[in-house]
């Protein structure tokens, strides 16, 4: 498709979209029909099996948590067991968070007409509020997807990963404050918000986001008391080594987030966009942009259901209402669509995804070299 | 008093411990009934006829208890998705038995109603409303009755009927009730039954046997004192209409009690709005068939809570009391009420009554 477009008449219909810059408006517009028509086929095929999915995972994630207490606390007789139990724990956080929680809050279950599985009831096992995390990540971040200085989730005020975004000293330090994000990941995301990060920009007042804050500590409260205080409490003399368990629990849940997440938008080939880039952008540019600015993950079904299904981001970012359980067969179809029109679909495995994601961190760390001096380019 | 602290301070600790779900979300696990949410076991499932089932539910803990004639939304998950419907209470109040029936008629084409005749099966469990509603037996326990019915729209009459037989009270009552035919209609025994009983007036009329619809000269010769009674009338919009209207005439309608059937939707010409209803604003405007439920509030000076204006992100999810709207982007139109829209890309399809 790219060598039928080299004729002179061409006009680009996304000329500053070097990735996308081959499509003619025709192009653009049969690409993203066609993407809404699979999109539809899927979304008007849910019905039983899919509902099956979503209750049997929610009830082996409950019985995985709560098999996973006990093991903890059958290290009290067999001190091994400490370490099995914080392992399952872990996984069954994993699971209530990227499977259920992310899923649910996307309101890819609403249409089954359950307030238990609903978008707008749902609270997850984290110490980000949900209501909260949905304004922060359903609106702000999958609308403005990668839009330097739109896209909160981009770098996350904390991290420099794209030569569009200005150096600033303190990105020195970003090696390190990536590895706290990784530990520290369901802090950050909790005070990743809009109205508490205008705290420091200015933008808003405390009076504003006082409410945030109130809805904040009190959930900090019931997850840091299950975790750290009750639970610990009910071992009795082993306070200390159930909570070690627990805090090691939340960590692995930490770490997997962590690695899933970065995974989707900071890699290697993914694209950045200006916010000029989204004046006037109609459905298929918004699409073109979503799939441009997401990178999944390859593997095996173990991957992709531990991840979430979010290591299918490119389809989930261009149908975030469809049910996750669905994104593995109609990313086939999309990435099919996508090699048609020669747009890049960004795959990869979890260690190189990741590698080139904190090749970035230590990239972009740096100043930019400066362009004035072509001399002291590398070639 | 000791027990009552210690009771309340484990509770609260079992709260903490299964945040953020609730204790009982696991207790469900073992059992549906130990769910937090109200619902209900199928017990039985007897045929009445060949279009008509009725349902024995038991209910769970959350249950309030129900007046016989009342109706109760269930809830019922139809390839997955969860439709609500009412059913009048049929069965008699008995003490120390939770358990309530309702007799479900086959509506053409209805989803949930061929769904609980053809699939629903003894064991499963849906969920449930709380029973509401007036049609109920008066206080007055010696007050004469006259009962209109057609169809399925016997089946509150049939509750407080079998209330007054366990009751041991000989009601004054007259039943007029309407049929197809002798095949359609469901009690037939124990109607018959009934009509056995002193005080107990019983008068089927089989429409397409030959039988007559209701009109005044029916009821007058069928139950000369009808305008000493109180009465109730259930059944499709005619009959509803007819008793209504002779019951206004006579300026009886005080002494009328009504139980209105699902109601009938008007069909929305394709592409039509219609009239929206803020229900926690208290003001209404126009809204077109084609434009966001979210703009149209906009336009009316209202500020809703919204997000990404395109239908991703659940900011401005709603609910819906009345009404259907038409999803933009596929150009489905849907709703029942009680159900969450997103307002960014839904429009009114006819008149829309929503919560902001």
């Amino acid at each position: 498709m790219k060598q039928e477009n080299a004729s002179a008449d061409f006009v680009s219909a996304l000329p500053n979209i070097p990735a996308a810059k081959h499509l003619s408006e025709e192009q653009l517009q049969t690409f993203g029909a066609r993407l809404t028509e699979i999109g539809q086929r899927y979304m008007d095929s849910r019905g039983p099996a899919d509902e099956r999915y979503i209750r049997r995972v929610i009830a082996a994630q409950r019985t995985l948590a709560f098999v996973a207490r006990i093991v903890i606390y059958s290290g009290i007789l067999y001190a091994p067991m400490f370490f099995v139990g914080a392992f399952l724990l872990g996984l069954a956080k994993i699971i209530e968070n990227m499977e259920i929680g992310h899923n649910v809050l996307h309101g890819q279950w609403d249409w089954l007409k359950d307030p238990k599985i609903h978008s707008s009831k749902w609270e997850w096992d984290g110490v980000c509020p949900s209501k909260q995390w949905q304004r922060s990540h359903n609106y702000i971040h999958h609308k403005w997807c990668n839009v330097v200085g739109m896209d909160r989730d981009f770098g996350y005020h904390v991290l420099r990963v794209s030569e569009k975004q200005e150096w600033k000293p303190v990105y020195l330090f970003q090696p390190i404050s990536n590895m706290l994000m990784a530990i520290l990941f369901e802090w950050g995301v909790a005070v990743h918000d809009d109205k508490m990060g205008g705290l420091r920009t200015g933008e808003t007042t405390i009076e504003e986001a006082r409410p945030s804050f109130k809805r904040l500590f009190r959930k900090i409260g019931w997850q840091v008391g299950k975790d750290y205080i009750f639970f610990p409490l009910l071992a009795g003399p082993f306070f200390f080594s159930v909570l070690l368990a627990n805090v090691g629990a939340n960590l692995i849940r930490n770490l997997w987030a962590y690695a899933v997440i970065f995974c989707g938008h900071f890699p290697d080939g993914v694209e950045e966009f200006e916010p000029s880039d989204v004046e006037n952008e109609d459905k298929a540019r918004w699409y073109v942009r979503q799939i441009l600015g997401s990178a999944n993950i390859s593997g095996g079904p173990v991957l992709h259901f531990m991840s979430g299904n979010l290591s299918h981001q490119i389809e989930h970012h261009v149908f975030p209402r469809m049910p996750s359980n669905r994104y593995a067969a109609v990313a086939k179809e999309v990435r099919v669509l996508c090699q048609e029109y020669g747009i890049r679909y960004n795959s990869n495995n979890l260690p190189y995804q990741l590698f080139t994601v904190w090749r970035k961190v230590f990239r972009f760390a740096l100043p930019p070299r400066t362009p004035q001096n072509p001399a002291t380019q590398t070639p | 008093m000791a027990s009552s602290l210690l009771n309340s301070s484990v509770t609260r600790v079992s709260q903490w411990l299964a945040s953020p779900l609730r204790p009982r979300q696991y207790l469900e696990l073992l059992n549906p009934l130990w769910a937090e949410q109200s619902c209900g076991r199928i017990e039985k499932i007897q045929r009445e006829t060949d279009n008509a089932v009725t349902l024995v539910i038991r209910p769970n803990h959350r249950w309030q208890g129900a007046v016989s004639g009342q109706y109760v939304r269930l809830g019922v998950d139809v390839d997955g998705v969860r439709h609500w419907r009412c059913y009048s209470v049929n069965s008699a109040q008995r003490p120390g038995d939770e358990t309530f029936s309702v007799t479900v008629g086959r509506v053409n084409g209805g989803r949930v109603s061929t769904y609980i005749q053809d699939t629903l099966r003894v064991g499963d469990v849906i969920a449930l409303d709380k029973a509401m509603g007036d049609f109920v037996l008066p206080t007055d326990a010696t007050a004469k009755l006259l009962f209109i019915s057609a169809g399925t729209g016997i089946t509150p009459m049939m509750g407080m009927l079998r209330s007054l037989r366990d009751s041991g009270i000989a009601a004054d009552v007259t039943h007029l009730h309407f049929a197809p035919t002798e095949k359609d209609c469901i009690y037939f025994n124990e109607l018959n039954d009934f009509a056995r009983r002193p005080g107990f007036n019983l008068h089927q009329s089989l429409t397409r046997e030959g039988g007559q619809h209701f009109d005044a000269a029916l009821l007058d010769n069928v139950c000369p004192d009808w305008a000493e009674r109180k009465a109730y009338v259930c059944g499709p919009e005619g009959l509803m209409n007819a008793v209504r209207t002779h019951w206004q005439n006579n300026e009886l309608s005080s002494q009328l009690c009504e139980e209105v059937f699902q109601p009938v939707r008007a069909e929305v010409p394709a592409g039509a709005g219609g009239t929206v209803l803020f229900w926690n604003a208290g003001s209404s405007t126009e809204g077109a068939g084609d434009k966001p439920l979210l703009e149209v509030a906009e336009n009316a000076g209202l500020l809703p809570k919204h997000g990404c204006r395109m239908g991703i992100c659940q900011e401005c999810v709603v609910t819906l009391r009345e009404g259907q709207v038409r999803d933009l982007a596929t150009g489905e139109v849907f709703g029942e009420s009680g159900e969450t829209i997103r307002i960014c890309v839904c429009a009114a399809a006819g008149n829309v009554t929503i919560d902001l």
